[in-house]
């Protein structure tokens, strides 16, 4: 109950600070597992994300974050785990051979819920669109049945910046475009620059 | 009128000068709304549900009902409430103009003090009355300390651009717009507890004369008055509106310190100002390539969007009733 609240709360303070706006171009806002892949630059994205969303798909979508940030306090714990139920993944190198960092992504989906993902990795300093890491063409090889989503979010690294604490109130266009399908011969980078591309074509040119 | 005796509560806030005009008012309003959306209830119905202009034109008039409602709210908290709400105004304004210049990283700072420093203060000063402070301190000081703070993201790209830009987006968004509240301090001789009215009457001139040139226009358009500044604005649109728009105001008198025929004249001169308004706010558009300025108010765009000719408009009627109205 008081994490629904703290959510609720979150999303309205995002939504004054921004003024975001979903653009269904290429699906609907519609019940079905889905993973929702978008550009990085700011500590807002997934919020915003996730705020987009009709109630009924939000409680349904968990954003993936890294262990890293979001484990390094109790607010930032709370917040990730308790309000978002955020996924949290290990990042940077050193882990044992066998040792899979997909593998709560792929129990979330076992789940049945759906995800939201940043695949660059990190947060872009520029806005500029980082190449995609693999780990989205993985999971597009073990899920075929989940909608994989592109959506561009437009003005977040204007928002707030990499180092910056406080957001500046833009107006922010969150544009979810098409599904794309791994086709059936498609290599790993091809996979990978056509998901980063489908981003890139439903980013609002300015 | 008896109605009044069950608001009693409500209206706490207005001054009791007030109330019974700024109630009938707004059930006047409330009238042309049930008129206006009946209208577009019939022409749904002949033209059908796919009709665009029709569509565009019930979003608006339903959009209308809210912003209505909302200044009703505003208007029971008296000068607070009226501060209060014309402050978030420009705060949604301002955040939809600096959303389409051309700032970088090194401006967050200077951007941040727009929104949080520059912005409340000045609104601080409307509802404390402190007229000087209010008159000068975005002209002065936010002009002066705006691009020191700017300096301190040690960018020098564009950096004239992007502080003027900048600047002119407070100028527009916060300084003009706070004229319309700061309406409230005016010491006019015998209208003393009325100025909620003078509020009313601009807001109310300006706002028709935007609809009426839109009914002109939508009738009786046919020759476009600046196609490369806006495609929508016509010459029967501008005659139109403004005559009818005037004709309100003339017609509004009774709830202003002016005689009929100074409010036909205060009534000219706010229309074409905001008409002038509407046509430089178009041109800002054009030039980055967008139709709208947001999406906040279905059917009409964002907040500039429906704001464009108050803004120019506020500022001036301001200074013409300090000038001829108060000692």
């Amino acid at each position: 109950m008081l994490d629904r609240l703290v959510g609720i709360f979150l999303i309205a303070l995002a939504r004054l600070l921004t003024g975001a706006y979903a653009n269904w171009l290429g699906c609907k806002p519609e019940v079905c597992q889905r993973l929702y892949f978008a550009n990085h630059s700011s500590h807002l994205d997934f919020l915003l994300l996730w705020a987009m969303l009709p109630p009924r798909l939000r409680y349904k979508t968990r954003p993936v974050a890294g262990a890293d940030y979001w484990n390094a306090t109790c607010l930032r714990r709370y917040i990730i785990q308790r309000v978002f139920r955020g996924v949290l993944i290990e990042r940077g190198g050193q882990h044992a051979p066998n040792h899979n960092p997909l593998q709560p992504l792929q129990e979330a989906l076992d789940a049945g819920d759906s995800l939201i993902i940043f695949p660059e990795g990190t947060r872009s300093l520029d806005g500029e669109i980082q190449p995609f890491k693999a780990g989205l063409y993985h999971l597009a090889q073990s899920n075929p049945q989940v909608e994989f989503v592109p959506v561009a979010m437009e003005n977040l690294n204007r928002v707030m910046p990499k180092g910056e604490l406080l957001p500046v109130p833009l107006v922010c266009v969150l544009s979810f475009g098409a599904p794309i399908v791994l086709g059936a011969e498609e290599s790993k980078a091809d996979y990978l620059a056509r998901a980063r591309q489908a981003i890139v074509d439903i980013l609002p040119k300015r | 009128m008896k109605l009044i005796a069950h608001l009693p509560d409500f209206s706490a806030h207005v001054p009791a000068a007030v109330r019974e005009t700024t109630l009938h008012l707004f059930m006047g309003i409330g009238a042309v709304l049930v008129l206006a959306s009946l209208i577009g209830l019939i022409l749904r119905w002949r033209l059908g549900r796919d009709n665009g202009v029709v569509a565009n034109l019930n979003a608006r008039v339903n959009a209308w009902w809210v912003m209505v409602a909302v200044m009703g709210v505003a208007l029971l908290g008296g000068h607070t409430g009226v501060v209060v709400l014309f402050a978030l105004v420009s705060f949604f304004a301002l955040r939809e103009f600096i959303t389409l210049t051309h700032t970088r990283r090194g401006d967050h700072l200077a951007l941040l003090a727009c929104f949080f420093i520059f912005l409340p203060i000045q609104y601080l000063f409307v509802w404390q009355g402190w007229y000087a402070m209010f008159a000068i301190f975005v002209p002065v000081y936010a002009f002066l300390l705006m691009p020191c703070l700017a300096c301190l993201g040690h960018d020098t790209t564009r950096f004239l651009e992007r502080t003027a830009q900048t600047q002119w987006g407070l100028m527009i968004c916060v300084y003009a717009i706070s004229h319309v509240p700061a309406l409230l301090l005016l010491d006019i001789p015998g209208y003393a507890e009325r100025n909620l009215l003078l509020v009313v009457f601009l807001i109310l001139v300006v706002q028709s004369s935007d609809v009426l040139q839109y009914i002109w226009g939508k009738l009786y358009g046919r020759r476009k008055i600046a196609p490369n500044l806006s495609p929508s604005k016509t010459v029967a649109g501008f005659i139109g509106g403004i005559a009818s728009a005037t004709g309100l105001g003339a017609g509004l008198w009774w709830i202003t310190p002016f005689t009929p025929l100074q409010a036909a004249g205060m009534a000219l001169v706010i229309t074409l100002m905001g008409f002038a308004g509407g046509l430089v706010m178009s041109a800002i558009k054009r030039d980055r390539g967008v139709k709208d300025w947001g999406h906040m108010i279905e059917g009409h765009g964002g907040m500039l969007d429906r704001l464009d000719s108050v803004c120019f408009s506020a500022p001036m009627f301001f200074h013409m009733v300090r000038y001829f109205f108060t000692p």
